[in-house]
């Protein structure tokens, strides 16, 4: 029988089956679920609802900061700025509702802060052409320096008029029990989600990502949107300070030390690619939350906590490891 | 009256002459091979043509209009749209993405609009379907051959309606078997009317799709004839300067 030209054009080359089965993000949330199926049988801690829930906050806050990261990834940049402005726009927030402003005043001085930073990083980078990895360093020593100039590096803990609401804001669980900073999570994702997949931006930062020269000459305008994504990177940031601050009630100007490599370990296994354009929302959460997963595990089955550090890099160096053996076998 | 014509084009760049009065038009439904040693000022030619240089001194006329042109979009507005020797395309997205790339179909309302995958994908499998080429739209580019991702360069080329397209070197990295592929892909172009020039430095391919050939040699056009009556032995010894000029 013979197959006409339409026939094959119209033909789908990959089920759905062996789309999933191709998919980094799916191995991980199996990993996830087979360690907590195995962590609910071996401890009697791990299934506890107060452990869970728990896991569930730790997580919040390294993926939101992840799900902006995973724009920058995509379009082949770095963020390692991250932690610091976390801290900064944390600050920010505390010293201003501090001083006796409203929380909607100091959540927007927060944002401002975020994008503003953002910003700084995205023009040095699209504009001026600095490496990515260079102005994020930097900006991760200055934007920490800031939170201590800023608080003349004290712990603030009373947020004025406003700090109960704050409290609320971060530590409540307004819909049926689930902690506020779950919800925010779900949201920003499902946000993220949509961006990436169906919207023209979305697509011109994959485009970037996958050849940045080629976005140039078909007309797409790549330095806007490179400065536009280190803005979503700061102002999830950012958002992620408020909800923190909202958490733990007080802030100090340690706050999100080392959590770049963290954001970038969870993008990182949750398969995004390092040299671009490769990412997902989905896989932004899911790293996030093998990393809290194996932490969490390390603690109840009694295994020194030194240990940390070897099971999540192993962790990051598998993930990539997988990633390879996939192209290995593609250009065979 | 001719899609494109071009007259006493020259360009410098300080001291250096890399494109020589240089005059010639095209028509419609007519291939040209362009061809000339590295640095005749092929390149620098189509450049000018594209939008991405301006020439310093001569005029270009666009059927019957005269254009300037300050940057690649305005070229493309006036329907003359390139295919770079490199092909420009993003090997993580698919084919249909690739054509679409920075003009995007999108629906919805107002600010609400999100991007019209079904509508992209069958548009670019129409338009394979035109140029013979088996290439699916929702294939990633990454895993497609070289004639393959020709096919997907060269549909991003009639998404608009394009007068002439220019092709950069297209036949220079691929197997023999896809050079037959692209010279009939260049072959659907000219029969919908649209004036190819082709930038080869491949003899059997210009004698075997173009219509006309054109020769430059250190910036200057040395030779303007009919396929028909020129042979490789004369356009070899017209871009090696063995033949110093013919009419």
């Amino acid at each position: 029988m013979a197959v006409t030209l339409d026939q094959t054009i119209a033909q789908k080359q990959h089920t759905f089956l062996s789309r999933l089965l191709a998919n980094q993000t799916f191995w991980v949330v199996i990993a996830v679920i087979l360690a907590c199926l195995f962590l609910s049988f071996a401890t009697d801690s791990f299934a506890t609802s107060k452990n869970l829930f728990n896991i569930t906050r730790n997580v919040t806050f390294v993926a939101i900061v992840a799900l902006g990261m995973t724009f920058v990834i995509i379009t082949g940049g770095i963020d390692l700025s991250v932690g610091s402005v976390l801290c900064l726009c944390s600050m920010v927030l505390a010293v201003t509702m501090h001083a006796g402003y409203s929380i909607e005043i100091g959540i927007l001085a927060t944002i401002v802060t975020a994008l503003a930073i953002g910003a700084f990083n995205g023009v040095l980078i699209a504009y001026v052409g600095f490496p990515p990895f260079v102005v994020t360093l930097g900006m991760l020593s200055v934007a920490r320096s800031l939170a201590m100039v800023a608080s003349n590096n004290t712990v603030v803990f009373q947020f004025g008029p406003d700090h109960q609401k704050l409290l609320a804001l971060g530590g409540g669980a307004w819909v049926f029990g689930i902690a506020n900073p779950v919800l925010y999570m779900i949201i920003l994702a499902l946000i993220t989600g949509f961006i990436l997949r169906w919207t023209k931006f979305g697509r011109h930062i994959f485009a970037i990502g996958g050849n940045e020269h080629a976005a140039t000459l078909t007309g797409v305008p790549v330095k806007q949107i490179k400065v536009a994504v280190y803005m979503i990177s700061a102002l999830s940031a950012g958002l992620a300070g408020i909800i923190q601050t909202g958490w733990l009630g007080a802030v100090t100007t340690n706050l999100g030390t080392g959590m770049e490599l963290q954001v970038i370990a969870a993008t990182v296994i949750g398969g995004a690619n390092l040299a671009g354009g490769v990412g997902t929302a989905l896989g932004a959460i899911v790293g996030a939350a093998l990393i809290e997963v194996i932490r969490n595990s390390l603690g109840l089955l009694g295994i020194n906590a030194f240990w940390q550090g070897t099971f999540i890099g192993g962790a990051i160096i598998l993930a990539v490891l997988f990633d390879r053996i996939r192209n290995f076998r593609r250009s065979d | 009256m001719s899609v494109l014509e071009l007259a006493n084009i020259s360009k410098h760049f300080g001291a250096i002459q890399a494109v020589n009065d240089v005059s010639f038009s095209l028509e419609a439904g007519e291939v040209v091979g362009l061809m000339g040693d590295n640095g005749a000022g092929k390149s620098t030619l189509v450049k000018m043509i594209a939008g991405n240089f301006r020439p310093s001194h001569g005029t270009m006329h666009l059927e019957g209009k005269e254009i300037v042109m300050h940057k690649p979009a305005e070229a493309r507005q006036h329907g003359i749209e390139i295919v770079h020797q490199d092909l420009a395309l993003c090997n993580n997205l698919t084919a249909a993405a690739n054509v679409y790339l920075g003009r995007e179909l999108r629906r919805g309302i107002g600010p609400f609009r999100i991007l019209d995958y079904a509508a992209m994908y069958k548009r670019a499998g129409q338009l394979f379907a035109e140029l013979k080429s088996e290439t699916r739209p929702r294939d990633l580019v990454k895993q497609m051959s070289g004639g393959q991702r020709q096919a997907v360069a060269i549909a991003r080329t009639m998404l608009s309606q394009a007068k002439i397209v220019l092709m950069d070197e297209p036949t220079a990295a691929i197997s023999v078997r896809q050079v037959a592929e692209v010279l009939n892909l260049i072959r659907h172009l000219r029969d919908q009317g649209i004036a190819v020039v082709l930038i080869s430095h491949r003899m059997p391919d210009v004698f075997d799709v173009a219509d006309r050939v054109i020769v430059m040699r250190r910036g200057r056009k040395v030779a303007d004839k009919k396929i028909a009556s020129s042979s490789p032995e004369e356009v070899t010894g017209l871009i090696t300067g063995a033949i110093e000029q013919v009419a």
